[in-house]
């Protein structure tokens, strides 16, 4: 999948996604990070042929988004934001409409359907109706249904918006499992950043519907500039030459008190510092290691933390959407 | 995917979204009992209260013959309940089709209809599903309204034949597939259902009320007889009078089915079009 120059303008005036480029290679998890109004959905929704681009255009499983759509349409899979599965048929009544609207012969739906039932764990709820379900099950629906037509790109809108710590976590498991099972590539926006971080291969920080930095996280946090070691050293001697002067290190600042020492691989050289003081007469009082987190990266490259007040207020409103039908259980 | 898993038929989807509309409403017998209530509300309770042929038949003063020829005259035939019973097919599917626009509304703001989009299914088949949905419903009901009215008392017309039956669906049809064409293209639109809702509440008493489905228009003042007659309901009530309570009266009936046929087709035209665009965005 690879998108040139995507943009997306709306009334004229509003642009919310500007140029938008990037690759995502096949198998690997693509993760799409940004404040809430950053372009995210726009970006999606356009990927997913619901929204034309009105400059640029994009591939997908090598299919052009406009000119081949339905060729598109058939290849992918989408978990949308919103939980679309309607609550007045049973979930494995959800999953087959889904199947028909692919055109899939109802003889091979029928078994996907129990295959996929049975992977997501509702099996003993197929013939419930789908307001019996809680916000967990829900997902796990939403997610069966995308995988009913085999997608070779797999979408996933904040896939876990609104779900408990628990809850959230075990639809990754099923996410992981889904993917070994099938291996397929999946795209993903998300705007919790450590399941950005322990997921995605590689992640594209986007805001004002630009991106910003592509790269794994990995490769983003060492960008940053490596670990901080904090230090507090008994009496009142100055050692930021002596620590500057030291392997790895790369920045030392004194404050309140205390050094903090911008280093790479931090474990490696927080003894190697202690070593070096203690040789000179120092007694280390205090010490620890940070290493920066995704988020580091993420207020880095944009600047601020969630934002409320800038939401686009479809976005908002679906948001709220699906948290009070999740909460409703 | 390899093209043998898939069934080639277009009606797939189609029958597909019309069934998960429907499905809806056929598995809750509660909705379906409101759905008919109200119409039977208004016969029972209207139909027989406003028993205007009494007034000429109790008055002692008024021969008996004089009553049936000015009932005839004003009505069409002597019984007022059998005039406006039929006016409630045509009410029905006037409701019925109101609340099918509805929900678009609640596929939309769902994101159910987004959904539906980012899969293959034509566009065309997902706005014909809405219409689709909207007239086999209307239809049953108008069958099980027309059955209690019958209960209830309507008196057939001397030139009633079983096959005029087909003619009252047929005439059912083309109304419903015109008017859900036009309540779609507003509901796909609103993203808010209370803007519907506030659509339809003034929509509907006046659509009635401005039609011969419950009084004659020869009795309404001329302003009004001008919007009566442009009124669709108005030619869906008298096409089922004609079949089922009048004195037949072909070439009016002709009239019917034209007017009937012309707002279906306009109306779904124009309907699928503009959220053909729309749903392409």
């Amino acid at each position: 999948m690879r998108a040139d120059g995507l943009t997306r303008v709306f009334n004229h005036d509003l642009v919310a996604v500007d140029h938008v480029a990037f690759e995502v290679k096949q198998g690997e998890i693509f993760g799409f990070l940004g404040p809430n109004g950053a372009g995210k959905t726009t970006t999606i929704n356009m990927l997913i042929t619901i929204l034309k681009p009105t400059e640029g255009t994009a591939s997908v499983c090598g299919y052009d988004l406009t000119k081949e759509a339905n060729d598109v349409r058939n290849c992918i899979g989408v978990v949308p934001q919103e939980y679309t599965a309607d609550e007045d048929l049973t979930g494995q009544e959800n999953i087959l409409l889904c199947a028909d609207l692919y055109g899939i012969r109802r003889d091979i739906s029928e078994k996907r359907a129990d295959e996929l039932l049975k992977l997501v764990e509702l099996t003993p709820f197929k013939d419930k109706r789908v307001d019996t379900y809680s916000g967990g099950m829900r997902r796990r629906l939403e997610l069966a249904c995308g995988l009913i037509n085999r997608p070779r790109v797999l979408f996933l809108d904040e896939p876990t918006l609104g779900l408990d710590v628990q809850t959230r976590e075990a639809t990754w498991n099923y996410i992981k499992k889904l993917k070994q099972e099938y291996g397929m590539t999946l795209f993903m926006t998300t705007h919790y950043l450590e399941e950005a971080d322990t997921l995605c291969d590689r992640i594209a920080i986007i805001d004002h519907g630009r991106i910003l930095v592509i790269g794994s996280p990995d490769d983003l946090k060492s960008a940053l500039g490596g670990d901080i070691i904090t230090l507090g050293v008994e009496g009142e001697s100055d050692i930021t030459d002596l620590v500057r002067g030291l392997k790895n290190v790369k920045e030392v600042k004194k404050q309140n008190g205390m050094y903090l020492i911008k280093a790479e691989n931090g474990d490696v050289t927080a003894p190697i510092i202690i070593e070096a003081l203690r040789r000179n007469g120092h007694t280390v009082t205090r010490l620890s290691l940070t290493r920066p987190t995704l988020n580091e990266v993420y207020l880095d490259y944009t600047g601020k933390s969630m934002r409320d007040t800038e939401e686009s207020k479809e976005e908002f409103r679906a948001q709220r959407m699906t948290l009070r039908r999740a909460r409703r259980r | 995917m390899s093209q043998s898993n898939r069934s080639g038929n277009p009606f797939h989807g189609l029958w597909a979204l019309t069934n998960r509309d429907l499905k809806k409403w056929y598995k809750e017998p509660f909705q379906l009992f409101m759905s008919i209530l109200q119409p039977i509300l208004w016969m029972g309770l209207f139909g027989k209260a406003m028993n205007i042929g009494a007034i000429f038949a109790g008055n002692p003063n008024i021969p008996p013959q004089l009553a049936e020829l000015l009932m005839t005259k004003t009505f069409g035939t002597s019984d007022y309940f059998s005039y406006m019973a039929v006016g409630m097919l045509s009410f029905v599917s006037l409701f019925t089709t109101m609340f099918s626009g509805m929900s678009i509304v609640w596929d939309r703001r769902f994101g159910v209809l987004d959904k539906i989009l980012s899969t293959p299914v034509a566009r065309s088949v997902i706005v014909f599903s809405k219409l689709l949905s909207a007239t086999v419903r209307s239809m049953v009901q108008a069958g099980i309204v027309l059955i209690i009215a019958v209960i209830l008392g309507l008196k057939v017309g001397p030139s009633f034949t079983p096959l005029n039956i087909v003619g009252v669906f047929a005439i059912t049809f083309l109304i419903c597939i015109g008017l859900s064409s036009a309540f779609l293209m507003i509901g796909i639109r609103s993203t808010r259902w209370e803007t519907q809702m506030a659509v339809m509440n003034l929509l509907n008493l006046p659509l009635m009320f401005s039609s011969n489905s419950l009084f004659p228009i020869s009795t309404m003042p001329d302003w009004l007889q001008l919007i009566a007659k442009l009124n669709p309901l108005t030619y869906a009530s008298d096409g089922i009078r004609q079949l089922l309570v009048y004195q037949m009266d072909a070439s009016q009936l002709l009239v019917d089915f034209t007017y009937l046929g012309v707002f279906a087709v306009v109306f779904a035209t124009i309907g699928i079009i503009l959220s053909w665009k729309f749903l392409s965005k």
